[in-house]
Formats: structure tokens, sequence, C-alpha cells
């Protein structure tokens, strides 16, 4: 079984995924034989590192494919590659910058893909650790307000985590700088098929919000240097924001991060992205154990 | 009214949105070099559509195939398949439910890097593109 995109997925496919992850916290895995390749065509340490420690939890061994010193600098396809690499492991974990590579990869192996991020599409399997994350901080997820805060224009997330939480029936507030917001084509969509609601804002307000999810902005997305220097001071996270928020909202960040938190809100109890972080490996381990079918 | 004469083996099709029957014809493989008789009356003033265009080919009978394609131009035209002056078969055009021609448009999908066969699956009044997952409309893949 491939994971591609958040589209191929239903919401009992994710419950599913979700309550062995849970297990998997409690009470731990079975071992299994077997090896995963991790090939990156784009680099992606935190990705690539928690798949290949899922793997190894698992008692798997892993195949670390570099593009830079393969045949790929000669000129061999990517096409050619996968194929390849699919003969030497019985999954692939992958990370390209086009988009549909992974759909691509897909098609072309026989044992099970896993998109760790393809472009500007898709990125599933962070969209489960980060929907994971919120359930098990909040106990729910159904209804939450959740507001996703920064660059949600070029985010890599972004497709993903907005198509999983509105299949989880979220009320989302989209809060970005003009021009930042996510793509129009996915909003609509999700509106349609999901009937979410979806608030846009363009200024800092977390007054209903449950869950902040944090991304960050780039100056290198402004011409003007100044109007670039104002608005990411605008769009960073400070405890003060927080003391206006209910009580017990949380934090996410899909790390790393660099400026766009303040080390207050860090210590603060609303912090969850290092928890969400950890939550990277068993949930992966679900997803594997997913893909490659149960022993 | 202007009148154009009766085909007697041949295509006729009708309820073609204003302006968009030269398209039509291109998309027919029909150029300066096609043998037989074809009429193309523009900007006929219709009830429908307030302006349709009207094709009239001899010697091709358009099958469901190609006028579903006809669809992705302009929705809901009318296809009339003639033999010996009469009207043998008539059917509207639909839009395909799977495309498999052109290329995405999208410059970054990676069907525009490697030699893959597109696909683009309807999706409401869209197509998406089964790699990239980008939607596009109809007229754009064409
Ligand atoms: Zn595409």
């Amino acid at each position: 079984m491939d994971m591609i995109s958040m589209r191929d997925l239903d919401k009992k496919t994710i419950e599913t995924i979700f309550e062995r992850a849970e297990n998997i916290e409690k009470f731990g895995y079975k071992e299994r034989k077997g090896i995963i390749t991790t090939a990156f065509f784009e680099t992606s340490t935190r990705t690539k590192l928690s798949f290949q420690s899922a793997a190894k939890h698992m008692g798997m061994k892993v195949i670390d494919f570099v593009p830079e010193t393969s045949s790929l600098v000669k000129g061999e396809s990517f096409s050619d590659t996968i194929r390849m690499l699919d003969n030497y492991a019985d999954a692939i974990i992958i990370r390209h910058p086009k988009d549909g590579s992974a759909r691509l990869a897909a098609k072309l192996a026989k044992h099970p893909v896993i998109n760790g991020g393809d472009g500007a599409n898709e990125h599933p399997t962070q969209a489960l650790i980060d929907i994971y994350t919120i359930k098990k901080e909040k106990g729910k997820i159904t209804g939450l307000n959740i507001s996703l805060f920064g660059d949600l224009g070029h985010a890599r997330t972004m497709h993903s985590l907005l198509y999983g939480l509105a299949m989880s029936d979220v009320n989302l507030t989209l809060i970005s700088p003009k021009g930042l917001e996510p793509n129009a084509e996915i909003i609509d969509e999700i509106k349609k098929e999901f009937k979410t609601e979806i608030v846009q804002k363009y200024e800092p307000d977390f007054t209903d919000a449950d869950v902040i999810y944090v991304v960050r902005v780039q100056e290198e997305r402004f011409a003007d240097k100044y109007e670039a220097k104002k608005i990411k001071e605008q769009f960073k996270l400070e405890l003060s924001d927080l003391k206006k928020a209910k009580s017990n909202v949380i934090v996410l960040h899909p790390l790393p991060k660099i400026d766009e938190i303040s080390a207050e809100v860090d210590k603060s109890k609303h912090a969850k992205y290092f928890e969400q972080a950890a939550n990277a490996v068993p949930v992966r381990i679900a997803i594997l154990e997913y893909c490659m079918g149960m022993e | 009214m202007i009148t154009v004469e009766k085909i007697s083996n041949g295509t006729v099709i009708d309820h073609i949105c204003g302006g968009k029957g030269k398209k039509v014809l291109s998309l027919l493989g029909i150029n300066e070099n096609y043998p037989h008789r074809v009429a193309l009356m523009m900007n006929v003033p219709s009830k429908k559509l307030g302006k349709k265009d009207i094709v009239k080919i001899e010697g091709i009978f358009v099958d469901v195939e190609n006028a579903n394609l006809i669809a992705l131009i302009t929705p809901h035209a009318t296809i009339n398949i003639i033999k010996n002056e009469k009207v043998e078969k008539k059917f509207v055009a639909e839009l395909p439910e799977k495309l498999s021609i052109g290329k995405c448009p999208n410059p970054n999908c990676i069907t525009n890097f490697e030699h893959e066969f597109e696909e683009f699956i309807k999706s409401n009044e869209l197509y998406r593109c089964s790699y990239c997952e980008r939607l596009f409309k109809g007229a754009e893949l064409i």
C-alpha cells in the first residue's frame, strides 16, 4: 500500500493509523524484517531521520540513497532510479522537488512508496503527525478551532494539512500576510468537499483558537525589505499573543523553527512542538506498518 | 439566413459556442488539405447560446470519444451523424471522465520531465492531473 496524498486516505484509515500509533506509544511494536530505502532528492533532515529511526526501531535495515553521488549526475532518469531502488528495498520513502514525483514512483515500483514531500503538492505523513498531536493533546479533533498562522502560501505541509484538518471536521482560521494565503484551489476544494468553515484574517488574533499552528514567514518572499521586516515582526508569535487566547491553547510548528516563535513561548505550557516532533516516530512506525502490511 | 447545402455522408455539429467553430475543426484535424466539403457558419443567432457556430463536414463520422473532446472546447454541442442525407444518429458532447492527452500545464509537474503518459481525471467541471493533483479547465489541456 502506498501513501502518496491525503486525498487517497479516508477517515477510517486515518483513525486506524492513529490507534496503532497510540498502541505503539503505550505497548511498543512487533519487530519485523525488511529493508527500507530513503530516497531524498532534496534535503529534509527531520523527515528522513525520523523515518530511518522508525524503521530501525522496528528492526528493519535502512539503505540511504544519496542522489549526488549516484548515477543521477550521469543523467539517469528519475524513473530508472526508482526501478533500481525497487529492486533493493521493501519500501521506498521519497522526497523530490517535482510535483507528482511520488505518484509516478508509486506507479513504477512494485513495493510500497511513501511520499515524504513532492514539490509544492503533498506531505501526508507530516500532516498525520500534526493531526495526531492535536488529537493526543486535546483528546479530540472534531469541532476544534484551529488557527494556521504565518506564510500559508509556501509551506510544504499546507495542502496535506488543510485537507487532513478539513476531513477531521475542524473550524479553520487562516492568518497570513496578504499574498501569502493558501492556494485558493485547495480552499475551494475543502469547502465544497467537507463544508469546512474557514475564516481568513490578516492580523494575529487568537481569541477563539484551541490550536495555533505556526509557519515561518520568510523575508525572501518580499521585494521591499522594510515591509518584510515589519511583517516578520507582526507574524512572530509572542507570549503576549497567547495571554489574549484561551488558557489551554496549544502551539504547534512543523520544525525547524528559527525566530518565528519567541523563547518565552518555548518555555510555556502552550508549546507542544517538541512533543509534536517526538510523535513523528510512533506515527511513522504506524505508517510503515500500514503501508508494508502487518506481519 | 444563409443556407448551406446539405451534406450526404458526414457530421453536422450544432450548438457550438459562438466563435469556437474553427477550434472544433482544428481539433478534428481539418485543415486546408482536407479533400471534402466543409462548411463553417459563425455567429448564427441562437435562443440558447445567443450566437452559435455550426460546422458541416463531409466524409467524417465523429465518434463519441472525439465528440467528448469537443465538449472541452464547447460544452453541450450537438453531434449529428449524416448518412445518405439523413440524420442517422444524434447525441450531445459530454465532458469525458478521463483524459489521456496533452501535457500537464503545471511546469513543475513530474510528467513534464519524465516520459510518462499523462492522465487527467474529471472532478466536478475541472480536470485533476493524476500526478501533481492540480486542477485545470478542460480547454487548458487541448
Ligand atoms: Zn501535473
